[in-house]
């Protein structure tokens, strides 16, 4: 018996449901409860790095108006925005979040396979971000050292938080890291172990498969961000010389000696970039699933799709060095490295054709979700094809320190990503609280913050063209080259930054406002054929399916099937041998 | 990073060995009904897997931490850079060698014990198994404290932070498994337990054991070697 799994003994275990406060919603193991403390701790700790950014964009916008912040405190700032969003907020949001509460429902499970694990990668993450944010009050402030930390200025005096700062980013990454590993493992091994009868891998939803793949990348390389935080931390602490070769600083020769800073950046970006994917994957898992459910037809290629995640996955790992062009490398190491950098351009385009083919001809439904996924195939589009400005050397070269690598990055990493987040929003949170979020708000929400973005990265790339350096606090008449037009690009885009910031309250404010008066959503208002909407009870109860688990059918994307009573067969209906619909599909 | 790098081309050869080639194949849209009645596909018990799943975090980790030494060797021996002096390991590290792969064994025996059902021997095996790791902790802290005497001792010598370094994550992911061995031991003796309810753990401390081992002799190799 023991060698059976867990779906198929699932007789064997009682539903204990927790019955007090504390074991309910606090010391939860229920995955949703887990999903939903990520998401809250992540969202409010995202919300504190975009009002870093509104602070940083009222002093490049308006220099001599506004006295907010000093020197010190944009490069902090800068810092503290680039690793909240990057790490403490996408990531964790898409799968501590994402991954949580997705995937036993979508797999047909009651409960990811380690709950008492799951339930300590939330708390260890709860305390990464606590020691991050501790940053802030600890003497010198948070480091300042830029969101790569690259030594050996990171922990040398002179640049803000040198000192206490950069321990307790270092500290925090290594416990997130930690934090990471856990749900990590949960994750993949729910999904190899804990789906229903009848959910084969290729009957699974391409979420699920994002998620899946997007873990995997994680716990391959993250261990590359733990290994470079803790030679650092060493370096600052004890005074080994990993990364930090013989230095003066502020005129006193320092106690290092021989170490090298590019193992640092090698190190940092074997998990920086794979880290970009660690994002897009389960962004391209959803949006595939939104676009389908809402154009009424099945995905486009299902098979290539699946294919080309694992591709992007693999790939991930041998594109690392494009981020260090300006190293000073080898040219024919750039040349390796910027023919991967396009190879993996192939799979990532084959999914974007699919997605335009999905909803060619569909019977699009113009809702919230469905708006956000379109706006993030504008955006990552645009965002991927100045990508491969970048990935070539001589390209990137005279690019590399000016605001068009923050307009493609923010572009690719940060709108494309954010997008799809909010299009997951409105289409799960339903199911979550039994509540539809409000339309008409959404759709402000979107326009709003679609329109607004493209005014603030779209005048970025005519910077960067310019030449216009990124990093700088502010721009003195000394450089000769930028054009008084910059300065005004600048405004409009302080302008459009702060709109873009202000109009995400009425998400916010939509969110708390729906939990209460929005309409009842019933079980499957999006009429969808994936599990998680096919639950006995909405929002589900603890263990998900009451008696019985589901048995799986069929694959995820049964829509519009010729001769089907309604235009979408769930994936627990039987086929039935008689019916039209068997062996039928409408594959494209 | 070359050895990492070649670590993750062969997971993925593995892997797309493994899972892809066979099961991807499937046209989903088309009706299959044998796998509707089919039981699920992977039949190891969750634990098992994930503790596969955690090993291959912890090569990833190692790999790394080894690809760094080797980077940081060559940097040490190049340009105006001469840093890098080799270390001369305690000889105790071979006495420590040997305990750690008697507690492997331990390890093993306690496995095959609890394979034939002997509650006893599993038991001693695996107290065994616990005690000789402790016994190759103690011994590589003897063998830190040796280091320390040597007069030359600086934390700047890169070779030097470096054996700190490995043997200091090695020895925590042993600490590790012996709070599993700890929890195990306890749960055997309590008067409730049966073998059956301990043997999934017994195995899978022996399988970490092994892995565990396999990197020692790996680090150990590299220590030697350079």
């Amino acid at each position: 018996m023991s060698f059976v799994a867990l779906a198929d003994r699932d007789h064997e275990h009682a539903l204990h449901d927790p019955q007090t406060f504390i074991r309910k919603y606090i010391w939860s193991q229920d995955h949703k409860v887990i999903a939903v403390q990520y998401g809250i701790v992540a969202i409010s700790i995202g919300l504190v790095a975009l009002g870093m950014s509104v602070l940083m964009r009222l002093q490049l916008g308006f220099p001599h108006v506004f006295s907010l912040i000093a020197p010190d405190d944009y490069y902090q700032y800068i810092t503290m925005h680039g690793m909240i969003m990057v790490i403490y907020l996408l990531t964790a949001l898409f799968l501590g979040g994402f991954g949580n509460y997705l995937i036993p429902l979508m797999c047909g499970s009651r409960d990811m396979v380690f709950p008492y694990m799951n339930m300590l990668s939330f708390w260890f993450y709860l305390l990464a971000v606590l020691v991050l944010v501790a940053g802030f009050f600890v003497p010198g402030g948070p480091t300042g050292a830029g969101w790569t930390l690259y030594p050996p200025q990171s922990i040398l005096p002179g640049t803000p938080g040198a000192s206490w700062g950069i321990i307790c980013m270092l500290a925090s990454l290594a416990i997130f890291i930690i934090a990471f590993t856990m749900g990590g493992l949960n994750y993949v091994t729910t999904v190899l172990q804990a789906r229903c009868r009848g959910m084969t891998l290729m009957r699974m939803p391409l979420t699920v498969w994002g998620i899946f793949m997007a873990s995997i990348l994680g716990l391959l390389a993250f261990p590359a961000l733990f290994v470079s935080a803790i030679m650092m931390t060493l370096d600052a602490v004890v005074g080994t010389s990993f990364f930090l070769p013989a230095i003066s600083s502020m005129g006193t020769s320092l106690r290092h000696s021989g170490g090298s800073p590019l193992l640092f950046q090698h190190l940092f970006w074997f998990f920086g970039h794979p880290e970009v994917y660690i994002v897009a994957l389960p962004a391209f898992g959803i949006v595939s699933d939104l676009l389908s459910t809402h154009a009424r037809r099945n995905i486009f290629g299902y098979r290539m799709m699946v294919w080309a995640i694992l591709a992007i996955g693999c790939l991930s790992f041998v594109v690392w060095a494009h981020h260090m062009y300006v190293s000073g490398m080898n040219p024919y190491f750039g040349f390796f490295f910027a023919t991967t950098t396009l190879i993996i351009a192939v799979p990532t385009a084959i999914k974007v054709y699919n997605w335009v083919l999905t909803i060619w001809r569909g019977n699009v439904h113009l809702n919230v979700p469905m708006l956000f996924a379109i706006g993030f195939i504008f955006t990552f589009i645009n965002g991927g094809l100045t990508g491969l400005f970048l990935g070539n050397v001589t390209v990137d070269v005279p690019l590399s320190g000016t605001y068009f690598v923050v307009a493609h990055f923010h572009m690719v990493m940060g709108v494309s990503p954010i997008l799809v987040v909010f299009g997951a929003i409105y289409h799960w949170y339903p199911k979550i609280t039994g509540r539809m979020l409000d339309d008409t708000l959404g759709k402000i929400h979107f326009w709003c913050t679609f329109i607004g973005t493209y005014c603030i990265y779209l005048p970025m790339h005519y910077m960067g063209i310019l030449g216009v350096p990124r990093r700088y606090y502010a721009y003195s008449n000394a450089i000769d080259f930028i054009p008084p037009s910059v300065q005004t690009a600048n405004r409009w885009i302080t302008i459009s930054a702060l709109f873009v910031a202000a109009v995400q309250m009425i998400f916010l404010f939509n969110l708390v406002w729906s939990y209460f008066r929005g309409k009842p959503a019933g079980s499957n208002p999006w009429r969808s054929t994936t599990l998680e909407w096919q639950t006995k009870d909405t929002p589900p109860k603890h263990g998900n399916w009451g008696k019985d688990l589901p048995v799986v059918h069929r694959w995820a994307y049964d829509y519009s099937v010729p001769g089907a009573p309604e235009d979408f067969i769930p994936q627990n209906v039987p086929a039935d041998a008689n019916s039209p619909v068997l062996g039928h599909g409408t594959h494209a | 990073m070359s050895l990492t790098t070649a670590y993750f081309a062969l997971l993925t050869g593995v892997a797309v060995w493994a899972l892809l080639v066979r099961k991807l194949r499937v046209r989903p849209w088309e009706a299959q009904l044998a796998a509707d009645n089919a039981p699920s596909e992977i039949r190891l018990p969750a634990a098992k897997v994930g503790l596969w799943i955690f090993l291959a975090v912890v090569t990833s980790l190692f790999s790394l931490f080894m690809s760094a030494y080797a980077m940081r060797m060559g940097h040490g021996h190049g340009g105006d850079v001469h840093d890098w002096h080799s270390l001369s390991e305690p000889r105790v590290l071979w006495l420590n060698t040997g305990m750690l792969i008697l507690g492997s064994v331990a390890m093993q025996w306690a496995r095959m014990n609890a394979a034939r059902g002997d509650s006893k021997r599993t038991h001693d095996a695996l107290l065994a198994g616990g005690l000789l790791t402790l016994t190759f902790l103690a011994g590589q802290l003897f063998a830190w404290s040796e280091l320390r005497a040597f007069a030359g001792f600086t934390m700047r010598d890169p070779a030097l932070a470096f054996f700190y370094l490995l043997t200091a994550v090695h020895g925590a992911h042993l600490l590790g498994g012996l709070v599993v061995w700890a929890r195990t031991l306890l749960r055997m003796r309590h008067k409730d337990t049966e073998l059956i309810d301990v043997r999934l753990s017994v195995d899978l401390c022996a399988v970490y054991w092994h892995y565990l081992l396999l990197i020692w002799l790996a680090l150990f190799a590299l220590l030697l070697s350079t």
